[in-house]
């Protein structure tokens, strides 16, 4: 069996970065610019690894889907960044977020990496304020924190309702600092579809110019992926239209792992359905849970009464509500982690006490907040998320009750890299999102943009020096290596073999059946029959696509069916790795719930003798199943724990 | 309370930057007036698909409002008929049945058609590559605390910095001036003390790229601020011709 190394450097865990920083190799300044590095995505990851990199004096090309890097999904993230400053001098700590990282990942992360997540965290904050990134401040003109689910402290360092865009700004503007001085090449608009992998090595990709439609090859020493979340797995998810899975694809079918698949995050707060022909779901972000309390109606007779609009949620009396989350974890309240939120939210619309037109929703109130601190404060606070809510709704959340469900909105899981964010494919970087990353099986609100900008501003600099320093004699590679005109000829045939299927089914219609499938059977609850109906129904959905699926114009310009049909195809993929892994996994662990493995309480209960590892899969050629290789998680600093949030 | 409407779409169709466009008249049914303006443009779409046409090629991703990536003119009015939203956040109750909606692309020499609804907005990056960052490497920054900020300056930053780049001051304005855009960039740095170190340079080089790549001059017309999602004020463009005529003098 193959060995999966993880390059844990040695020592104390509080002290492995430092001895890592001090021993690894650098590649000196004149030798950087003959070093070519390829980073695929823009946001809060790629945008500060491409900055970062130019800045060193790397020569970088940097690709994205978009018209313009500012417009990554980063962009989106509403509630915040954490970091440990302990500015509020409430008892924060390296240690302290470390643990709760680890803790609120159901101890399912790697120690070291976490560890060193925790200990940059503090530098992340200090790079945005240089950047000038407006940060929410207090009179004293020092910088405000607001506390998040899963943690104890305030550490949440946040701008507005907006701080994933203007995290994201400022490292657009870092960025754009570089492609004005030539040391970073833009290429937007571009979308990845391969990984060009010479000797063993990934030495560049192939890209469509989604303008043209032209299919193009670029060579480098090094490519760094960057591409995000695979969330629109489910079709209906908080993701970008265009956020993808398919980087992450493109790398395991080059021999890259695929690693826990299954982690994937239903955030609580996000606006519920409202029919059909929806496209996307809006979160409402998680920082509404500080001053929000979440409700149902006590009574059946009540829920029943509101859906069938006879009653509204203001008629409704203190004691005839039921704050559950209050009611069930005293010591977290409305601030339990995600996992924990959104399977009580669940429970209780499943149990008939779900509220809205459909049933399948619970009320977030800030009648309370609105008393104790003023609608002024709650406006300053959250206006923009009021604002947005009543767009979307039709409705007046200061007045009545927001109503809430859960959606898919990030995936923990992803390309397996090693603690020097390398994959197992030598040259071949992941960071961000799109990698397995350090959220073990549930990520905490605000560790997403903390890990992106860690990963991007100080971590993969260094690491991928340790790399490149091997590479310097390397010259320059020419994209017409027969390896670039093989891979150029396989993405040339799939997408004629696309064109040319000439069906009745459009994409979308073929990405909702598929995201059906992944919300009945891989959604909030899983168990071993809905998993294998899961696998069946995915199976036949690929062969649906694969032999009727409908794409009008051109395979060689401007094409927007054929892009959602590249991506579509590589979701079906995915799908089958999340159910295969989701079955595999008997053990319930953060975002990944086995209904067969609770507690009495309906809390989830791992199987830690069994399960603590992380699931890689290996591609083993078409039509193959995958190979399951395990990463052994060994915990030296932590106790490894059930996880509580009740005391 | 929801329902469901029938409504005719004018929609600009054009090929590419040179080739010369028209409307097409599609007819529209059973739309839900809880959708989304994009998603009742998905349906037309998903039809235009079932007949084996191609579609509307129109930018859009985040669909919340924030990535700046959607577009539209819509009846007369980038981001449509409603205040202070993007055209993804635009919905179908602001629309009768029956209603003819027109829908074309943001035009500005600055932002060539691409396709049909699509538009190039690369002017925009390249203006910020010309100025629109404060001058810091990545490491061996100073304490997040170590400079105190007046709330009051950093909110007023915040504001500034709303803008999401989406280019609608662009289209609503008659000169096709990108002035509100720089202004909010050159505004939100130059009220922060980690801006305002490098501001004149920043205002005369964002200014300079603004001219060079073909946008128009600000006259005051005010359409600009009438029309943006995010409601980036014209106070900024005071601020950006102080911060410039001071750099000017300087010189
Ligand atoms: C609505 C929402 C709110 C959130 N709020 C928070 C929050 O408050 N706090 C928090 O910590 N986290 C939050 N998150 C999570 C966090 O925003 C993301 O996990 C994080 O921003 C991902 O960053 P990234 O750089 O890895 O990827 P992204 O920002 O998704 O960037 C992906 C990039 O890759 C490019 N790309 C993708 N595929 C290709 C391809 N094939 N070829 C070329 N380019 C490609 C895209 O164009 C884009 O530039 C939120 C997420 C969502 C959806
Ligand atoms: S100023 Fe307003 S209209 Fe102009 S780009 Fe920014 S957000 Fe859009
Ligand atoms: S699609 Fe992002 S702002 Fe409209």
């Amino acid at each position: 069996m193959t060995k999966i190394d993880s390059k844990i450097p040695q020592g104390p865990l509080a002290e492995k970065w430092s001895y890592y920083k001090s021993h690894q190799k650098l590649v000196n300044p004149s030798n950087k610019r003959r070093l070519d590095v390829i980073v695929v995505g823009t946001g809060l990851a790629g945008g500060s690894a491409a900055a970062s990199l130019g800045e060193l004096g790397f020569n970088v090309l940097n690709f994205c889907i978009q018209d313009s890097p500012r417009r990554a999904h980063s962009i989106a993230a509403q509630g915040g960044i954490n970091a440990s400053k302990n500015y509020q001098n409430d008892g924060d700590s390296v240690y302290r977020l470390f643990y709760d990282t680890i803790k609120g990942g159901d101890y399912r992360a790697r120690e070291a990496n976490v560890h060193r997540l925790a200990e940059v965290s503090g530098s992340i904050i200090d790079q945005c304020v240089a950047q000038g990134v407006p940060f929410a401040r207090e009179y004293g003109g020092l910088l405000d924190n607001r506390s998040f689910g899963g943690a104890q402290v305030s550490r949440t360092f946040y701008a507005k309702g907006q701080t994933g865009q203007q995290l994201l700004l400022g490292a657009y503007s870092a960025l754009s600092r570089q492609v004005g001085k030539g040391a970073v090449k833009l290429y937007t608009r571009y979308e990845m579809l391969d990984v060009v992998i010479v000797d063993g090595r990934a030495r560049g990709i192939i890209a469509r110019n989604l303008v043209t439609g032209k299919i193009e090859r670029f060579a480098a020493h090094a490519v760094v992926i960057a591409t995000g979340g695979y969330g629109n797995a489910f079709f209906l998810s908080t993701n970008a239209m265009g956020s993808n899975g398919s980087a992450a694809i493109q790398a395991y079918k080059k021999g890259a792992y695929f690693a826990n698949p299954c982690y994937a995050q239903i955030h609580p707060t996000c606006i519920p359905v409202h029919g059909e022909n929806q496209s996307k779901l809006t979160l409402m972000s998680e920082s509404l849970r500080n001053d929000g309390r979440i409700w149902v109606p006590k009574k059946k007779e009540d829920a029943e009464a509101i859906r069938a609009g006879k009653k509204k949620p203001t008629d409704l009396k203190e004691d005839e509500r039921d704050y559950y989350l209050e009611r069930r974890y005293p010591a977290f309240g409305n601030l339990v982690p995600r996992d924990v939120a959104s399977r009580a939210a669940k429970e209780r619309c499943d149990a008939g006490f779900g509220v809205g037109a459909t049933g399948l929703a619970v009320y977030l109130d800030f009648s309370a907040a609105i008393e104790r601190l003023g609608q002024k404060t709650v406006e300053a606070r959250y206006g923009n998320l009021f604002q947005m809510y009543e767009k979307i709704v039709d409705d007046n959340p200061y007045a009545t009750p927001m109503m809430i469900y859960p959606a898919i909105h990030y995936t923990m899981g992803g390309v397996w890299v090693d603690y020097e964010l390398q994959t197992s494919i030598p040259g071949l970087f992941a960071i961000g999102e799109a990698n397995f990353s350090d959220h073990g099986a549930n990520r905490l609100g605000a560790s997403a943009l903390m890990q992106g900008l860690a990963d991007g501003y100080f971590v993969l600099p260094y690491t991928i020096q340790n790399y490149l320093a091997d590479q310097i004699t390397v010259p320059r590679f020419s994209t017409s290596l027969p390896e670039f005109e093989t891979a150029e000829k396989e993405i040339k045939d799939r997408i004629a073999k696309l064109m040319s299927i000439k069906g009745t089914r459009s994409v979308d219609s073929l990405h909702k059946q598929l995201g059906l499938v992944m919300w009945d059977f891989v959604g909030m609850g899983r168990n071993k029959a809905g998993l294998e109906t899961a696998i069946a129904k995915i199976k036949e959905v690929k062969k649906e696509f694969w032999s009727n699926v409908r794409i009008p114009g051109s395979g060689d310009d401007l094409n927007i069916e054929l892009e959602k049909a590249l991506r579509v195809a590589d979701f079906i993929e995915i799908g089958y790795l999340m159910a295969t892994d989701a079955l595999h996994r008997e053990e319930s662990c953060g975002g990944h719930f086995r209904e067969e493995y609770q507690t009495e309480e309906g809390e989830a209960l791992r199987q830690d003798d069994k399960f603590s590892y992380v699931g890689c899969w290996k591609f083993n050629g078409e039509g193959k199943e995958p190979e399951l290789l395990k990463e052994e998680l060994v915990y030296e600093a932590i106790k490894v724990q059930q996880r509580n949030y009740k005391a | 309370m929801e329902k469901i409407i029938n409504i005719t779409l004018k929609v600009w169709r054009q090929r590419g930057p040179k080739e010369k466009g028209k409307f097409e008249t599609y007819p529209l049914s059973g739309v839900s007036t809880d959708s989304s303006f994009l998603e009742m443009l998905d349906m037309l779409n998903e039809e235009l698909v079932n007949k084996g046409q191609e579609p509307v090629v129109f930018d859009h991703d985040c669909r919340e409002g924030i990535c700046g990536m959607c577009s539209l003119y819509i009846n007369g009015h980038p981001h449509g008929p409603d205040e202070d939203v993007t055209t993804c956040q635009l919905h179908m109750r602001k629309f009768k049945d029956g209603e003819t909606i027109t829908i074309e692309p943001w035009r500005s020499a600055g932002f060539p058609v691409i396709r049909d609804l699509m538009v190039d907005r690369t002017a925009f990056d390249k203006i910020m590559q010309a100025g629109g960052y404060v001058s810091v490497n990545t490491g061996g920054i100073p304490d997040a605390n170590a400079i105190p900020i007046s709330k009051v300056d950093a909110d007023e930053a915040m504001d500034s910095a709303s803008c999401i780049g989406c280019g609608a001051c662009v289209a609503a304005c008659k000169n096709a001036s990108a002035m509100l855009f720089v202004s909010a960039k050159v505004s939100q740095f130059a009220l922060l003390p980690q801006g305002r170190v490098e501001g004149a340079r920043r205002a005369k080089a964002m200014v300079a790229a603004m001219d060079e790549l073909g946008f128009g001059n600000c006259t005051n017309t005010g359409a600009c601020e009438a029309e943006c999602p995010k409601n980036i004020s014209i106070s900024n463009i005071a601020r950006l011709n102080r911060e410039y005529l001071c750099a000017k003098l300087a010189d």
